[in-house]
């Protein structure tokens, strides 16, 4: 008889909702090519910007390179956000949401799934622009070494937080919501420290800026770059506020289920 | 084990001022073939979403092979299945993928023997390489059909099993639930306009009017309370509101009029 134990390896469902998305990517490839179409743009762009001040800027001559290597990994977050929101947007494109959830699929199932995807998604997308700033402008952000996997991890985990609420909010607020998922990365990028220290900030705006994940990063991108020195309690401040973040976004995202269960959004939401 | 796969009992779902489902109390046999019936806005899909578990009732309990739906769900979905016109399945995805990711979903073994044995059946093999999104909507029927059977599930609820398909595949179908209910002593829930097909497969009915039960027996045993020809008839007469409905009906107490 062909029928599932009661407690079905949730490891097994995770990889198959990731084959799902392994599915819908290998299907589409304009879907591939946007994975590193902007951040490949981006890093030519800042490149060239690069190029131009390192020639008449003694504060970008001292460490070539960091314009580039802030670019890619401000991308890191944005690839992290749209890798969960774009995806589950997808279910809800696709009205297979009660399909989902009539299977035993769990939610917190549903959200490691969409997790594993997005890094996937960041990995394949910044890395090709990474490989290509090599040869391009002789930048290699892989020089930066084991301070580049905190990096990575930190802005991964916090492009996740945001995506898992915008998730949330579209679930609640259906499809019109949708458009979040595009701006709302922009919203804090003023704030991160992306291009420019934090101290240039006004004071009130330094005080939220040190609330962001992406500060200490980045902050700690140009102590690496510029001093040689991988500045610890940055690190250690960045990994705190994400693992804060994260739980809080991934206890919304399950709230927001189990409203959209209670008001039949599952059967709805799509149309 | 249970004689009831379905028990529920003083179920009720309100939205704001609307009350979409009142009081409903019912049991569903072992091995039967149930049809819930109603016209548009009756109630069914409210209590087919309660059933599966992702609409959560107002009030009152729902129990599945004896286990409470509310607290412990996950213990029953790996034994049920579902499908429904009006519920797609990813548009990207070829036939076969789409099975294949709820085959794991499902814990199903030998994936490739049980999708393949489903393709074969429902007649599908030459679409199974197809994007689900450039299929008929007979075909698309026919694929959501698969996936409900994908687990060999103990109690199948269809949202009209059959919309959408000509009269031969629609044939096919009934035929195929029928072949999988005497082979597995399932039981099958279904919702459905066609009232031919309820006198065919359905040794049982409900009819639902204004969120609650108002009649129920066998099809022969409706038609004949209602002195009627038909089942559409009966239906006609329910939702017409042409009879005068003394009070809830149970199981035990079919027919009331």
């Amino acid at each position: 008889m062909i029928r599932s134990a009661y407690y079905d390896s949730s490891l097994r469902r995770v990889y198959a909702m990731c084959l799902r998305y392994l599915y819908l990517l290998r299907s589409s490839w304009p879907r591939i090519i946007e994975l590193a179409y902007w951040p490949t743009v981006q890093m030519i762009l800042w490149g060239l910007i690069s190029q131009f001040f390192a020639e008449n800027s003694t504060w970008l001559a001292q460490a070539a390179g960091v314009l580039i290597g802030a670019v890619l990994l401000w991308d890191v977050v944005f690839r992290g956000q749209l890798g969960v929101s774009l995806v589950f947007f997808e279910e809800l494109h696709a009205r297979n949401l009660a399909h989902l959830f009539v299977s035993p699929l769990r939610p917190l199932e549903l959200v490691s799934s969409l997790l594993l995807i997005s890094f996937i998604r960041a990995a394949l997308g910044v890395g090709v622009a990474a490989l290509l700033a090599i040869p391009m402008y002789q930048y290699s952000i892989f020089d930066l070494g084991l301070p580049l996997i905190a990096f990575f991890a930190n802005l991964l985990v916090m492009g996740w937080a945001m995506g898992l609420i915008v998730s949330a909010l579209v679930l609640r607020f259906g499809v019109g919501a949708e458009s979040l998922a595009w701006v709302v990365v922009f919203a804090i990028a003023p704030l991160s420290g992306i291009f420019y220290p934090i101290e240039i900030l006004p004071q009130w705006a330094q005080y939220l800026a040190w609330l962001l994940p992406a500060s200490h990063v980045f902050e700690g991108l140009r102590a690496v770059m510029f001093d040689g020195q991988f500045p610890l309690s940055l690190f250690y401040t960045a990994t705190l506020l994400n693992a804060v973040y994260l739980m809080v976004s991934i206890a919304i995202f399950l709230y927001v289920f189990a409203l959209a269960r209670r008001h039949g959004l599952l059967m709805r939401i799509g149309e | 084990m249970t004689e009831h796969v379905i028990a529920v009992s003083q179920l009720r779902k309100v939205y704001g001022e609307v009350t979409a489902v009142s009081d409903l109390d019912f049991n569903v046999k072992r091995g039967s073939i149930t049809a819930l019936l109603g016209g548009n806005g009756a109630g069914k899909t409210t209590t087919l979403s309660m059933l599966l578990g992702i609409l959560l009732p107002t009030q009152g309990d729902i129990h599945l092979f004896g286990i409470d739906m509310q607290s412990d769900r996950f213990k029953v979905l790996p034994r049920i299945n579902f499908s429904s016109p009006y519920v797609d399945l990813p548009q990207r995805l070829t036939v076969a993928e789409n099975l294949r990711v709820y085959a794991r979903l499902y814990g199903v073994k030998q994936r490739e023997a049980r999708i393949n044995t489903l393709l074969k059946d429902l007649d599908l093999k030459a679409f199974s390489k197809r994007r689900y999104g450039t299929l008929s909507a007979g075909q698309k029927t026919r694929v959501a059909i698969a996936k409900a059977l994908l687990n060999e599930p103990e109690l199948l609820l269809l949202d009209e099993p059959t919309a959408s398909l000509d009269p031969d595949s629609a044939d096919r179908i009934r035929q195929h639930l029928l072949e999988y209910k005497r082979r597995t002593n399932a039981t099958i829930l279904l919702a459905s306009h066609n009232m031919a097909e309820v006198e065919q497969l359905c040794d049982d009915v409900m009819m639902l009017h204004r969120g609650g039960i108002v009649a129920r027996g066998t099809p022969q045993a409706l038609i004949e309370s209602f002195r009627r020809q038909s089942m559409e008839e009966v239906f006609i007469d329910i939702t017409r509101e042409t009879v005068r409905f003394t009070d809830r009906v149970t199981e035990e107490d079919p027919i009331e009029l």
